[in-house]
């Protein structure tokens, strides 16, 4: 993706970067080998930006996420390669000291499953108040104050009576929305959520995504929102990024992705979804199973699945080049056209 | 001149394969140090539906509604507080267990989990030959030969009859699943899930499977779901839950096109749509809250808490399972 200024489409304007990515890898080692679970991903996420990453499991989408902030075991993980410029320091390359100061400030995290990322023998209000105190250096009586304003602010009713309530004493949702609070609580500059409304019923996750609409018009930080779920995507992203076998394989505004989708997974993907397409007709579903990342990819991740493979796809692995104004694909087939139009 | 099409064919098979009426599970909670028996969970509630033979029943709602332990009951794993269960004719709910076993070759069950639900320390013939021996159907060549027959027909190559669970992938697990489900001849499988633990490009995979073998052999399905989309396309009818009751029944265009109970709208209104136009555009109906205990439900209708159509009738009187237009069923004082 080419670095320096970029314009949005929306209002002709330079806007500026808030994080930058640049060939990050990560690989874990295991008994059997080094898995590359994530092999030279860059991107970037915009001020006021909100980005969704799309993928299935072992696409590479949460260690991405989890590298950036140091939050991976190491080892048996190890990022090898790669720069996270934020606020202009690389995130990868800082101390276990310096990031602290990072995480849970200046970049605030969501997990998928708020009952197990919350501490259950603590309040939920000291649970707010803890980074309120450590960042943001406030009094006790200042973080509670804070605290309470938070949980209002994401929908929680009688906030200030529930500070003093368990995680167990929420519904899932209501516990989702404390996450959120704990995360937004030293006004982050990028939230990144990782399946943060998977493990919700579907009802609650529209009221979580409601909420999420609305507190980006309130606060206007990036937000980095990882998901699976192609329908929550449309929902709420600027931007998409597909990611699969470890490598993003295309990025594009959102309503640019789905009305052409360039990448063959990228299209086999949207086309296995049921109801973007006749009623009745068959599913189209994609043969074989996504790749192990046992060896260093030198050929393209989703070539033994691809319907479109040729054979420079088993011997070379594509890299992400730009097709259109604002849109990003890994594809040879791309290449080749290009050429032959050349 | 009799017009119902099942027996226009000339068969004799009432077209109804099961037939439910008022089916009740609840578990008992105790407390305290004597540990008496101070309420009960009300799982299900009084449910009266029917599975027509050749059909997909879809069963939708969120968790802790009852669609699992619907299912369940349905098969009679679980002891029944009430109700009637007419299955092809017989009413299996009184049966005692030697009678039961006799009927169950029939109704199979796909679990969602294949992790969970195959045994790891057997290999894949062992388990899919496991009901057959079960049940003293085919011995010795004829069994494995009917065991390879399983695994080609749910696409799996019949020469990894050796193998263990943990060397197939979890789309291919589930395949096993489902032929172990097929190995005694079914007319009639719930599948809970089937594809909740799956990749959404391995979904696809197993429910065109499942369609396939539908059509094969003639199979009628109950698809337990909380995923709409995937119901919308497999089921013929669908069936909606909230807080252990059927809410609202009726074929796949009335309910998505028609909604008429405002849980049913509301629901539906709530599923992400994989179309950036339709999501900019769409009007959501917002519930507030979530569901209430199932241990001591809302009086008079239990989604009265929540509903934005609601009533004063709601809160006191509970709407009766009335049909409302071409064969939809609805449990709503407003809904017309």
């Amino acid at each position: 993706m080419p670095g320096g200024q970029h314009r949005n489409s929306q209002w002709g304007r330079p806007i500026s970067q808030v994080l930058e990515v640049r060939d990050l890898k990560t690989i874990f080692h295991t008994q059997d080998g080094a898995v590359h679970a994530v092999n030279g991903v860059s991107f970037h996420v915009e001020e006021g930006e909100l980005l969704a990453v799309v993928g299935e499991s072992g696409s590479g989408k949460s260690v991405t996420m989890m590298s950036l902030l140091q939050l991976l075991p190491m080892p048996p993980a190890e990022v090898t390669a790669g720069t996270a410029m934020f606020q202009d320091r690389d995130l990868v390359r800082l101390s276990p000291n310096e990031i602290r100061d990072v995480r849970g400030a200046r970049i605030g995290f969501i997990f998928q499953d708020p009952m197990t990322s919350l501490n259950p023998v603590f309040t939920v209000g000291f649970q707010i108040m803890e980074p309120l105190r450590k960042h943001m250096g406030l009094s006790k009586a200042q973080a509670r104050k804070r605290a309470a304003e938070l949980l209002e602010l994401v929908g929680i009713p009688s906030a200030s009576d529930r500070l003093d309530d368990y995680p167990h004493q929420f519904s899932g949702g209501m516990r989702q929305r404390v996450m959120i609070a704990m995360a937004l609580s030293c006004d982050p500059k990028v939230l990144i959520a990782d399946e943060p409304t998977t493990a919700l019923d579907v009802t609650v996750q529209a009221q979580i995504l409601e909420l999420v609409r609305e507190l980006r018009q309130k606060l206007g930080m990036a937000i980095i929102w990882v998901t699976h779920d192609l329908g929550v995507a449309a929902g709420i992203a600027d931007r998409i990024m597909v990611m699969y076998g470890g490598q993003i394989v295309e990025q594009a505004p959102i309503a640019e992705l789905f009305d052409r989708p360039r990448h063959p997974y990228t299209q086999a993907l949207l086309e296995s979804l049921p109801g973007r397409h006749k009623i009745d007709e068959r599913l189209r579903s994609i043969s074989g199973q996504p790749p192990l990342l046992m060896a260093h990819p030198s050929s393209c991740p989703f070539a033994p699945r691809c319907r479109h493979k040729f054979d420079k796809c088993t011997t070379a692995n594509p890299p992400l080049v730009r097709v259109g104004g604002v849109h990003d694909v890994a594809c040879w087939l791309e290449s080749a056209t290009a050429e032959a139009a050349q | 001149m009799n017009a119902d099409p099942a027996l226009q064919k000339g068969s004799l098979k009432p077209e109804k394969l099961v037939d439910i009426e008022d089916l009740t599970v609840h578990f008992p909670v105790f407390r305290g140090l004597l540990r008496r028996q101070v309420g009960a969970v009300k799982a299900v509630d009084g449910l009266t539906f029917d599975i027509r033979r050749g059909e997909t029943l879809g069963l939708v709602g969120e968790s802790g509604c009852g669609k699992s332990t619907t299912g369940r009951a349905l098969l009679r794993l679980y002891e029944l507080t009430a109700g009637r269960i007419l299955f092809d004719d017989k009413d299996i709910a009184k049966l005692d267990a030697g009678e039961l076993r006799a009927v169950r070759p029939s109704m199979q069950m796909i679990f969602q989990d294949p992790q969970a639900s195959l045994n790891p320390r057997l290999t894949v013939g062992a388990i899919i030959a496991e009901p057959l021996i079960e049940h003293g159907v085919l011995k010795g060549k004829a069994r494995r030969d009917r065991v390879r027959e399983l695994l080609d027909a749910v696409g799996l190559n019949p020469d990894y009859i050796n193998r263990y669970p943990h060397e197939f992938s979890g789309g291919q697990r589930q395949r096993i699943g489902i032929a172990r489900a097929l190995a005694l001849d079914p007319s009639f499988i719930v599948c809970d899930e089937p594809i909740a633990a799956l990749d959404v490009s391995i979904q696809a995979q197993v429910v065109n499977l499942l369609q396939d073998l539908q059509k094969k052999l003639g199979l009628t399905y109950l698809f337990i779901s909380h995923d709409l989309s995937m119901v919308r396309h497999i089921a013929d009818r669908v069936a909606v839950m909230y807080l252990g009751k059927i809410v609202e029944l009726g074929s796949v265009d009335q309910l998505f096109n028609k909604p008429k109970h405002p849980y049913t709208k509301a629901l539906l209104s709530a599923v992400p749509m994989p179309d950036p136009k339709v999501e900019a555009t769409r009007q959501r109906i917002l519930l507030t809250g979530e569901i209430p205990n199932a241990v001591n439900p809302p009086k008079g209708c239990r989604f009265c808490t929540r509903c934005p159509e609601v009533i004063d009738k709601c809160r006191t009187v509970e709407p009766e399972w009335r049909e409302l237009d071409g064969g939809r069923k609805v449990a709503c004082h407003v809904a017309e």
